[in-house]
């Protein structure tokens, strides 16, 4: 088959490989239809994440139909389902409390020391993201295994397009569970850094959680207006001082939620996130954090401060003395992707999300290669981008209101 | 400008800098180890207690005679203790090729060693409480002395058991054998360990965990897990 393989920082190519293989009972076999680019691959793409290794099959957003089931699994061949990028067992400690992501039988023996040396215990596993996370092949291909398919693909009724629910293997759940992780009360004022597609998820969920007014923070002009058109305040941070913007929009309280939609890659020309600039290129860091320092001195006392980015390891100049004197609540972790995915596709079939707007691109797998340059260099232009195995090499449809942004 | 890095910054005349630099260095050593000093002297003054640690984690890992590791699984003390046979063994062991039952609670294993070799062991069950715990002592002619012991205990809340396994052992070519085992990951702590977890992922999942899938890495198989 056809596959998307990292080679190295900013290295992705498009190469033959063998088949996947029922190898357990409970595994199935997927023909995938739809396969998105997550900014999360990017941290990938810039070597952000230790544990790679050259020829490891990446993507973890994606969908597609069965094609074979091994004895345990209750899919069925022909079904079309979406996969949770976190795999879980269902059955461990964790899973029954709902903490799937934290899953203790789905990073296997194999891989788990590492991750238990660098994070104190095994991470849970998860598709095409490295080896700390178990060293599965990811879903950027023609097929994946999917293990434990008894437990985390949702079946998808036949009326419902791939684009409406692909985002259900991550970035919605990711959004949603951002916006739970930030308790939101009834009029709340919630700031989010990041207007990616996660950024995006974000603020529909805050709003449906009750937030009064959410307040979006970027600096690409397009995400910024598409924030605006989900419902939020956007700030430019180019334009002001996003601290004092916030201050002055709260009676200089400060919003009572914030959550950072970025992740270890910030962007911005400050002196901090020069320097970690500067370290990460030595390997001396593995965060640029400017947007979470950001966000917990902007954040109102006694607030809450919510993590859906992806962080790596450890970070410099992390303000825990202002964590600790305004009394901030923090909550995080990689999302629990199953305990949400019942809901969330109720949801979308009753209209509350907007799923599609986000995307800019549909292209052929064969075209991935230059897809993660556009997606790594044009974050204006490129705001989320599809996958699709079936198309020719070069058919790369553009939405014609993003062509000319 | 001082150029500090050119080969002949330090020739005839110390730099004043570098030589300040060097005054600081041995300052904090010095400070340190006065610290270090009294640390230590701290320590054995002090009155020790009786510790609540699990016996196996007392000590520096390094000084250590013996291995222990628990892991929490999600099913009755019962069920564990009623799989943990030897029958079973191959289904979670991965380096054991097989186990022959030479009666009386004696069995011949036969494991894989480093570099493809094969080492054999004769253990005899020296105690086997019902539900609770198996100890073992290897025999004379095992071709590598060991003891241990496994120990189930119920958690706390209804999570299930604690699953303990104790393990010591005389590494064969000494320290050197056994660092070298571990650099090929079949050094017993190393498989004891992954096969504790291999028994806890069949006993919640019915089924040990693998990766096995495809990557461009020609060396490897799509059915055979990687590290």
């Amino acid at each position: 088959m056809r596959a998307v393989t990292w080679q190295g920082r900013h290295k992705i190519s498009v190469e033959t490989v063998p088949d996947p293989e029922i190898v357990n009972p409970r595994d199935a076999i997927l023909q995938i239809t739809s396969t998105a680019i997550c900014g999360s691959d990017l941290h990938l793409y810039d070597g952000y994440i230790p544990g790679m290794r050259v020829g490891d099959i990446v993507g973890h957003e994606f969908m597609g139909e069965v094609v074979e089931v091994g004895s345990g699994s209750t899919l069925k061949k022909g079904q079309r389902v979406v996969v949770p990028f976190t795999i879980s067992c269902g059955s461990c400690f964790f899973c029954e409390k709902q903490q799937f992501s934290a899953c203790d039988n789905s990073n296997p023996s194999e891989t788990r020391d590492a991750s238990e040396l660098l994070m104190g215990h095994a991470m849970g596993g998860a598709f095409g993201y490295a080896h700390l996370t178990g060293g599965y092949a990811g879903g950027q291909a023609d097929y994946v295994r999917v293990p434990y398919s008894d437990v985390g693909p949702v079946i998808i009724p036949d009326d419902l397009p791939d684009d409406d629910v692909l985002f259900l293997s991550d970035i919605l759940p990711t959004g949603w569970h951002a916006a739970v992780n930030a308790d939101i009360e009834p009029g709340d004022t919630v700031a989010v850094w990041g207007c990616g597609p996660v950024g995006l998820f974000t603020i529909q969920s805050a709003l449906l959680l009750g937030a009064g007014r959410v307040i979006a923070i970027d600096h690409f002009p397009a995400r910024l207006r598409l924030a605006k058109q989900l419902g939020a305040e956007i700030l430019d941070y180019k334009q002001v001082d996003v601290r004092e913007a916030l201050n002055e929009m709260t009676g200089g309280i400060g919003p009572d939620a914030c959550i950072d939609c970025v992740g270890m890659e910030s962007h911005g020309f400050t002196p901090d996130n020069i320097l970690d600039q500067v370290k990460a290129q030595y390997y001396s860091v593995t965060e640029r954090p400017h947007a979470l320092r950001q966000a917990i001195l902007a954040c109102r006392k006694g607030g809450r401060v919510s993590i859906p980015g992806v962080y790596g390891g450890f970070a410099d100049k992390f303000p825990l003395g202002q964590l600790m004197e305004k009394g901030l609540t923090v909550k995080s972790g990689q999302t629990p992707v199953q305990k949400y995915s019942g809901d969330l596709l109720k949801m979308i079939q009753d209209g509350k999300f907007d799923t599609t707007s986000l995307v800019s691109h549909h292209a052929p797998l064969e075209d991935a290669a230059e897809m993660y340059r556009h997606w790594h260099g044009e974050q204006n232009e490129y705001t989320k981008i599809i996958l699709k195995p079936g198309l020719e090499k070069g058919a790369i449809e553009a939405k014609k209101e993003m062509a000319h942004v | 400008m001082r150029d500090f890095f050119s080969p002949s910054a330090g020739r005839g005349t110390p730099d004043p800098l570098a030589l300040a630099a060097v005054g600081a260095g041995l300052a904090f050593a010095g400070i340190g180890y006065a610290f270090w000093r009294r640390m230590r002297n701290a320590e054995t003054d002090r009155d020790d207690i009786a510790t609540d640690a699990p016996h196996w984690t007392l000590d520096k890992p390094s000084a250590r005679a013996l291995f222990g590791k628990s892991v929490l699984v999600n099913r009755p003390r019962t069920d564990l203790f009623a799989a943990w046979k030897v029958e079973r063994f191959p289904e979670f062991m991965e380096n054991v090729v097989a186990v022959e039952p030479l009666g009386g609670g004696t069995a011949r294993w036969t494991i894989k060693g480093p570099m493809g070799r094969e080492v054999h062991l004769v253990n005899s069950i020296t105690e086997s409480i019902e539900n609770e715990t198996i100890s073992w002592q290897s025999e004379p002619e095992s071709e590598i002395a060991n003891s241990g012991e496994v120990r189930f205990a119920d958690a706390p809340a209804g999570r299930g058991t604690y699953v303990t396994l104790i393990l010591a052992y005389d590494p064969p070519a000494g320290k050197l054998g056994r660092l070298g085992a571990k650099l090929l990951q079949r050094e017993p702590e190393v498989q004891a360990r992954r096969d504790l977890h291999r028994f806890k992922q069949l006993m919640e999942t019915g089924e040990v965990t693998s990766n096995a899938s495809p990557s461009a890495r020609k060396s490897e198989s799509p059915v055979e897990p990687h590290i």
